[in-house]
């Protein structure tokens, strides 16, 4: 008797009951998951690991985790080359601002399209949509010429300007999350509002927003990293003149061969992998940074914003 | 409340409807201006350059008639375009049910109750915040993003000479980059998870009753539970990878842009033709995964 409950609670132990899923599952589960998230990471610890490693460490077949030493030349040399803190600095402009200026602008548009009942609304809809699906290709260049006419190109207006108008990078996800944010607003309390006689534009003010505080951060967060990371309209529109990271991180070989000329060094000083993947992480470590500290936004961005409930 | 209203006051005041009209478009006013200016102009401008061969001038940009000739050169003169064009299709299409099979595993392991579950959200939500076309290129660059210890491997190389070119060329690009392709994955797991968690539990709770195995339960409660969710992924990943600036086409588009050969008609051309692609991959998929047409399961 006694031996048959040892035996069952073992069993329970390990193939798991109606509350638990039993040990051999969850120990599967972690391993599963360790090894997919290794592979998933893969490029990254490889990034950075390479990063630290002297020319020697990178000659050395006998050195593949950990380097011997850890050496910082590479960073010395990347951070030169990027020029990183201005570099760093037009990034962080040329994300944040237009990021901030396109969360504002999709709120209202959000609100109008939640809130209002109007004719052509559904045609305004499908052609939000269309904007998403166009390739930035079909409009680049007569976007171009006509910065170019205004004197805007080389400029962080170019970026911003389309921000303004509601034309921004991405921006059909925002006004959707915004869309989403306002109608699952209850109405009771915009009919509250306009009992105490509050205008249209007070109802938005003062009863929409404060609702919306989430739906502002996933979209300010959220579009300040797809502004940063986008590479083919920043080419377009602010090559000679705003230079971002990722801009001078497609050009860091001329820009290293710039600085240090391969025929003036020494062979420990050409450019190697490790110095390109110094500069590589120079690149990604403010996102990375952002990242940790807002964790919980950008994971839990779709159930905050509701977007999925279509 | 208000367009039910059917007692509109004549005169003075604006009828409910007109005032909800007039006001809602003010709210959107903004996006139609802005959409004339910086969406429809330009997409007309482009398919009117494409018709042309644009040059750049001093004091403007000089235009000379050419019909259609810009689009049959970039189909059957260029040699390069077409082949990048075919090149991105079966990648993009190779893509996307990784990147659905693996976003849809991943969300079906975090949906699980275990420790360390916001841990491991962080680590597969990563990419996302890191992905820029700069940056993808180094790490392709340093042959970071195949998998592991198979792509380089010699039995990989000979198996490959063997097969015929036009299997070689994917198969070549799924060992390359099968992490790159799975880091497209971050936002599609977010959306699994969401809609995972919105699944009804009495229902499973109910099959488990009836003697419905898990595995049963996946395929008869999950999966159909989950096919919108699923539409909308593989078109998001349809969109992303074929707007990411690493994609051959747009670079080649981009490079063809400012070269002497190309020019502005050129390019415009060319983008057109690969928008015409995106379509074709978006109405192909929405053919397939789409809920109604009555999939077998």
């Amino acid at each position: 008797m006694l031996k048959n409950i040892d035996i069952n609670k073992i069993k329970r132990f390990l193939f798991g009951s109606r509350s638990s899923y039993g040990a051999i599952f969850t120990i599967v589960l972690y391993l599963l998951l360790i090894a997919l998230g290794f592979v998933y990471l893969y490029p990254l610890l490889f990034m950075f690991v390479t990063s630290l490693k002297s020319p020697t460490d990178l000659l050395n077949p006998m050195v593949q985790w950990i380097p011997t030493e850890v050496y910082t030349g590479n960073y010395v040399k990347a951070w030169r080359v990027l020029s990183y803190p201005n570099t760093l600095v037009n990034s962080i402009l040329v994300s944040v601002i237009p990021s901030l200026i396109q969360a504002a602008v999709c709120s209202v548009i959000g609100y109008g399209l939640a809130r209002y009942r109007f004719k052509g609304k559904g045609l305004i809809f499908a052609l939000i949509m269309a904007t998403f699906i166009i390739p930035a290709q079909n409009t680049a260049i007569p976007q171009m010429l006509t910065f170019k006419r205004l004197g805007l190109l080389g400029n962080v207006f170019a970026i911003i300007l389309p921000a303004l108008f509601g034309q921004g990078y991405r921006s059909a996800i925002f006004i959707l999350i915004f869309y989403q944010t306002f109608m699952s607003l209850p109405k009771v309390l915009e009919e509250a509002a306009r009992l105490d006689g509050a205008s249209d534009l007070k109802v938005f003010l003062l009863v929409g927003l404060p609702a919306a505080v989430p739906a502002f951060i996933v979209s300010i967060i959220f579009s300040t990293v797809w502004y940063w990371n986008e590479s083919y309209l920043t080419l377009m529109f602010l090559e000679g003149g705003v230079q971002t990271l990722p801009m001078q991180l497609a050009k860091f070989t001329q820009a290293y061969e710039n600085l240090y000329p391969s025929g003036m060094v020494n062979i420990f000083d050409r450019l190697n992998e490790a110095v390109k993947l110094a500069g590589t992480f120079l690149n990604i470590l403010p996102l990375l940074v952002m990242y940790f500290v807002l964790q919980k936004w950008f994971v839990e961005s779709v159930e905050m914003t509701g977007i999925t409930g279509e | 409340m208000k367009a039910t209203n059917r007692t509109p006051k004549k005169g003075f005041h604006l009828t409910l409807r007109a005032r909800e009209n007039l006001y809602g478009y003010a709210f959107v006013m903004i996006w139609i201006v802005g959409f004339v200016i910086f969406t429809l102009v330009p997409l007309v401008q482009t398919f009117q350059f494409s018709l042309n061969k644009v040059t750049v001038t001093a004091t403007g940009i000089e235009m000379v008639p050419v019909q259609w000739a810009n689009y049959s050169r970039a189909l059957f003169t260029d040699p390069t375009f077409v082949s990048l064009l075919i090149e991105y299709a079966i990648e993009t299409l190779v893509s996307v049910p990784i990147v659905i099979i693996f976003s849809m595993i991943i969300a079906l392991f975090l949906n699980l109750k275990f420790k360390l579950k916001g841990f491991f959200r962080t680590i597969f939500f990563l990419p996302v915040v890191i992905t820029s076309g700069p940056v993808i290129q180094e790490l392709v660059a340093q042959g970071t993003t195949s998998v592991p210890g198979i792509a380089d491997s010699t039995g990989i190389t000979v198996v490959l000479a063997q097969l015929p070119s036009y299997l070689r060329g994917p198969v070549e690009y799924l060992l390359t980059s099968f992490i790159l392709i799975l880091w497209f994955s971050g936002v599609q797991i977010l959306i699994y998870l969401s809609s995972l968690q919105k699944i009804d539990q009495s229902i499973y709770e109910a099959a488990a009753i009836d003697g419905a195995s898990a595995w049963e339960s996946f395929w008869k409660i999950t999966l159909p539970s989950l096919s919108t969710t699923t539409l909308i992924n593989a078109i998001y990943t349809i969109i992303t990878l074929s707007h990411f600036s690493e994609n051959k086409v747009i670079k080649y588009i981009y490079n063809q842009t400012y070269a002497v050969q190309g020019g502005f008609g050129y390019a415009g051309a060319m983008s057109y033709l690969f928008f015409l692609v995106l379509l074709l991959l978006l109405g192909i998929t929405a053919l397939v995964l789409s809920p109604r047409s009555g999939k077998k399961r």
